[in-house]
């Protein structure tokens, strides 16, 4: 009995302990629910995303850079098919050996090989190598042919940039090579759009447009395994072209400029005197931009870079030179302005002049006896021009020289090394050399030399100033849309504004409405006082270029569609001794280094004036026997160019 | 008596209809449900997991229903004979045993690796039950029966331990520890045991391997290591968290298929199932464990044995045990220790052990009436 009563209070221990566990199981079994359903229903986003972000990987594909086309719309930066052999690291399987199979039949040199290894090291297993960037064709066949051993191994076909033009955009243009660190950490576009092997630009207008003309990648996307393995391609999406950029200059008038100054150092600058733009501009020597994509060999660069021309430099932008006798229409049109003199003022040459116990002499030894304005700018002499300076002053020089562009910067930002020059002024030289500006200083600025520092286009602004009649342009290099004024509207622009200057002079106190509207339109404003004294200078030129004993006067062309006016000039790179003056060596007869640079500025037609041009030839000797006669067989080209420039003007399919 | 010689003479056509059909119906979806699963661990081809596993059902689910048609009597006379020969096994695993992925858990019976530490889980429930059986109510809190309970329990505890194999050990202890609860132990002793373990704690902790306190430590702070230690656990989550509601289908769990998820077919199974079949289908799953935690339970009410009460209550419990700390294991909620989901991950030795601990279930079912002197 006692037994059977323990049995029941045994089995009901057991069934109450039982029940115990059971509802402890409840409790836990709804945790696990809550838990899932914490996981599955609230926090699903989260981890959808974590596991997409595990399973899909995007791999960039090289953006399709923008081209640069010319004036016509000839491109001369673009994008030529090549050949390239990739390698996935993570999807080869003995390594070693491709490497070198590849070896052998590409003839790798072991300097390229270890760079290939060592550039594997540095990227992740996915990203493509790229052993070659540009394969010939018989490589690519070779490799082709051996591929079945090359597992691994991809030819792919490419675009690469390709200058058609070789040296005679350079360095308008710039180039391209691969991007470094610091391009990426720089520019927010190249990091964005950054694959490896992606050439950016490294100077220029390839650099300074870097972020219309880079374009955007190409992506794919893969879904991998764990390993990083692709498994399939989810979705291509393509993208978009770089921005293409036509430019004012003409290849044609480009590429004789590059003849003209064969074998020569120096700078050629052609610009439209109304609308500002830029026909040509070279610098010489140049080099071949195309060497520069693939990396360059240590040979092509040590003979670019040691070359003692200076093929590296931009002379156009930043070769800084003092303007000599090219700065003389300058000088007479200040001293005219500030009625310091008439055009009858006459002074009397005699081949030197005393002045506060120097002597200053004039090129020519035995003087010009009387000049006046027309005849000393003719002849170039230089006493002249010593006079008007020391009457006018260095001062009042420089507002004259910075209303017509010397001293600042022509493109302002488009190029980085553009090169601002140097107008001096008594005050620069106390701030800057601390010491007090020294009248005979004023004596040779007055014939371009001691502190004055141009570069040719900004000598090339100048002269198209002067040669639209004295009103402002505005240069450019990008011929866009807006903005695009016809050099008739221009003109007809110049000829209201001038009006209104006129009228505004003669009855200064009018009402104020009408100086707003002038200030509203301060566009192509003149620059002068005075239209008679533009005259008087151009004419002066005119007389240089086209009048017997003028100092280019071998250089003109009688033919009155071509006829130019111009002035030449000769600058000294180092101080003329008096033994040196007596001597009177021939050019050819002084160190290359110690010769004058010549220069030339012009502008034409004369009857109806179009272009303005400025020549610079660094040590070229005199600039009537070097610099002149270049402009003449340009201006030839030139003209004739003209009226085709005028019938693309108006093509809509030009516009870009 | 009458009634008890009747029914052990009982027709086979009896025992057939004395099944627990539900029970059985349940775990043959068990079967079909891993089945498909192994399948797609094999990412949707019949390959070496899901033929294995397959094949291992269709060979125990069999011989556990052929099992069942012995007398709950035999499970009870042989209880200590089978936890012995399991003690040996132990005991030849920790001396000749298979090493494989740093412990030695398994002993090569020539035709398969057998785990005994596995089939330790189904007799230390049984050789405890037969213990309980025969003590009486009054006596369960006496000295000598403590000690010779923890003694049992404690040794296959000790051996696989040393394997190591800390999931399983701790599998084993819980499923003991049920039995000795549902006898009747002192609630005190149960307190008093857990303050002192709760004491002795960092003292068992500088006993721990390195990688076993690495698992606490990932357990405790998963994204300190991501790649590392806290690798599983979080691919783990973002599979399961990635299902949603309704899962990415069959066969489409990227997680699973690209490889981000470990060890997927064996401790991570049910992982891959939420995400392919999502919050519903893990619900599913999840109630397919419940009806059959209960059905056992169930059983073990209405068995007038204690060994067969006792038996499937600690059975019934134990597969919470294994159902619950692997699910919590795979959703964070726990440190990761192997511990395998019953019948659905892969593995001979756990189907086996759960087989016969269904048969032995189901053998109480049918003898339920049955008493044991």
């Amino acid at each position: 009995m006692l037994g059977e009563d323990l049995n029941v209070k045994k089995t009901h221990t057991i069934n109450r302990r039982m029940f115990i566990i059971a509802a402890a199981k409840f409790f836990v079994f709804s945790g696990i629910i809550v838990k899932l359903f914490s996981l599955q229903i609230k926090e699903n986003k989260k981890y959808l995303t974590l596991s997409d972000k595990n399973r899909l990987r995007e791999w960039k594909l090289p953006p399709v850079r923008g081209e640069f086309l010319d004036y016509f719309g000839n491109v001369i930066a673009g994008n030529l098919k090549v050949y390239q052999l990739h390698i996935i690291p993570e999807q080869v399987e003995d390594f070693r050996y491709l490497m070198v199979r590849l070896k052998e039949i590409l003839k790798l040199s072991n300097s390229a090989y270890n760079k290939i290894i060592k550039q594997k090291q540095t990227q992740k297993p996915w990203e493509t190598l790229i052993v070659s960037e540009n394969l010939t064709w018989d490589e690519f066949t070779k490799v082709n042919y051996f591929l079945h051993d090359l597992t691994g191994a991809k030819p792919v076909l490419s675009v690469s940039r390709d200058y058609p033009f070789k040296e005679n955009y350079t360095h308008v243009l710039g180039y391209v090579s691969e991007a470094s660190e610091n391009d990426i950490l720089n520019n927010k576009s190249i990091k964005k759009n950054h694959v490896p092997g992606l050439k950016v630009g490294k100077t220029g207008l390839e650099k300074r447009f870097e972020g219309d003309l880079i374009g955007t990648n190409s992506i794919q996307r893969y879904e991998v395994n764990a390993y990083g393995k692709r498994i399939n391609q989810i979705d291509h999406k393509d993208g978009l072209k770089g921005k293409t950029i036509r430019l004012t200059l003409d290849t044609e008038v480009q590429k004789l400029c590059n003849e003209l100054l064969k074998d020569l150092a120096g700078s050629i600058s052609v610009m439209d005197i109304y609308t500002g733009e830029i026909i040509a501009m070279h610098s010489s020597p140049s080099f071949d931009p195309n060497l520069f994509l693939f990396g360059i060999g240590q040979d092509d660069w040590q003979l670019i870079r040691n070359n003692p021309l200076k093929p590296l430099v931009n002379k156009t932008l930043s070769g800084l030179y003092s303007p000599g006798s090219t700065i003389k229409p300058i000088v007479a049109l200040s001293a005219l302005e500030n009625n310091i003199i008439s055009k009858d003022f006459k002074v009397n040459c005699t081949g030197k002049i005393e002045m506060y116990g120097q002597t200053y002499h004039c090129w020519k030894k035995k003087g010009h006896g009387y000049v006046n304005l027309k005849s000393a700018m003719k002849q170039s002499c230089d006493t002249y021009f010593y006079e008007i300076a020391r009457r006018l002053g260095v001062d009042r020089l420089k507002l004259t020289s910075l209303k017509f562009g010397l001293g600042k910067k022509v493109l302002s930002k488009t190029f980085d090394n553009e090169k601002k020059g140097l107008v001096p002024d008594t005050k620069w030289k106390k701030n800057n050399l601390g010491k007090g500006w020294v009248i005979g200083e004023t004596l040779i600025t007055g014939i371009g030399q001691g502190y004055i520092q141009t570069t040719p286009l900004q000598l090339c602004l100048m002269t198209a100033q002067i040669g639209n009649g004295g009103f402002k342009i505005y240069p450019k290099i990008i011929a866009n849309n807006e903005d695009n004024n016809t050099a008739e509207k221009i003109k007809s622009l110049m000829q209201k504004n001038l009006k209104k200057a006129t009228e505004k002079n003669s009855s200064l106190m009018e009402a104020g409405g009408q100086l707003l509207e002038l200030i509203s339109e301060k566009r192509h404003e003149p620059l002068f006082q005075n239209p008679e004294n533009i005259k008087l200078v151009t004419e002066a030129m005119f007389a240089s270029t086209n009048e017997v004993r003028g100092t280019s006067y071998s250089s003109r062309i009688e033919d009155k569609k071509y006829q130019f006016a111009g002035k030449t000039g000769t600058s000294q790179v180092k101080r003329i001794s008096e033994r040196d003056r007596e001597l009177d060596l021939k050019t050819i007869e002084i160190p290359y280094n110690e010769r004058d640079h010549a220069l030339y500025i012009a502008f034409g037609p004369y009857k109806s004036p179009r272009y303005a041009l400025s020549i610079v030839i660094e040590h070229g000797g005199s600039g009537s026997t070097t610099a002149a006669p270049i402009a003449k067989k340009l201006f030839k080209l030139i003209i004739d160019r003209h009226k085709l420039r005028e019938e693309i003007k108006n093509q809509e399919s030009l516009k870009i | 008596m009458e009634y008890n010689s009747f029914n052990t003479q009982s027709s086979f056509i009896q025992k057939v209809k004395n099944f627990d059909y539900i029970l059985l119906t349940c775990i043959l979806m068990l079967g079909i449900i891993s089945a498909f699963s192994m399948y797609s661990t094999d990412g949707g081809e019949i390959l070496f997991h899901s033929k294995s596993h397959i094949s291992k059902f269709l060979i125990f689910f069999p011989t556990m229903i052929f099992l069942s048609f012995l007398n709950i009597k035999f499970w009870h006379y042989t209880a200590y004979f089978f936890y012995i020969i399991i003690l040996i096994f132990l005991i030849w695993a920790s001396l000749y045993g298979v090493k494989a992925s740093g412990s030695q858990r398994w002993i090569n019976l020539y035709f398969i690796n057998l785990q005994p530490s596995e089939l330790m889980k189904i007799a230390i429930i049984a050789c405890l039950a037969k213990y309980y059986h025969r003590v009486q109510l009054d006596k369960v809190n006496s000295f000598q029966t403590i000690l010779i309970a923890l003694v049992v329990l404690i040794l296959p505890i000790m051996l696989v331990i040393s394997q190591p194999d800390l999931g399983t050990s701790i599998l084993i202890a819980l499923s003991g520890l049920v039995i000795i609860w549902l006898a009747g132990l002192n609630v005190k002793y149960f307190l008093y045991s857990f303050l002192t373990l709760l004491t002795l704690l960092p003292f068992f902790i500088s006993f721990l391997k390195p990688y076993q306190k690495l698992r606490i430590l990932t357990f405790l702070d998963p994204d300190k290591d991501p790649l590392g230690a806290g690798y599983q656990i979080i691919q783990s989550k973002i599979a399961v968290g990635s299902g949603g509601l309704m899962g990415k289908g069959f066969l489409k769990g990227t997680q699973s298929y690209l490889e981000f998820l470990p060890e997927k077919h064996t401790d991570f199974i049910f992982t891959l199932f939420a995400e392919e079949h999502g919050f519903v289908g893990a619900l599913l799953l999840l109630l397919i464990y419940i009806i059959i935690i209960y059905r056992v339970i169930r059983i073990g009410s209405i068995s007038r044995s204690y060994f067969a009460k006792l038996f499937c209550y600690g059975y019934g419990s134990a597969i919470f045990f294994y159902v619950t700390v692997n699910m919590s294991m795979v959703l964070g909620l726990l440190p990761i220790v192997g511990s395998p989901l019953p019948i659905m991950s892969y593995g001979g030795s756990s189907m086996l052990s759960t087989m016969i601990g269904f048969a032995i279930v189901m053998s109480a079912k049918i003898n339920h009436k049955q008493l044991i002197a």
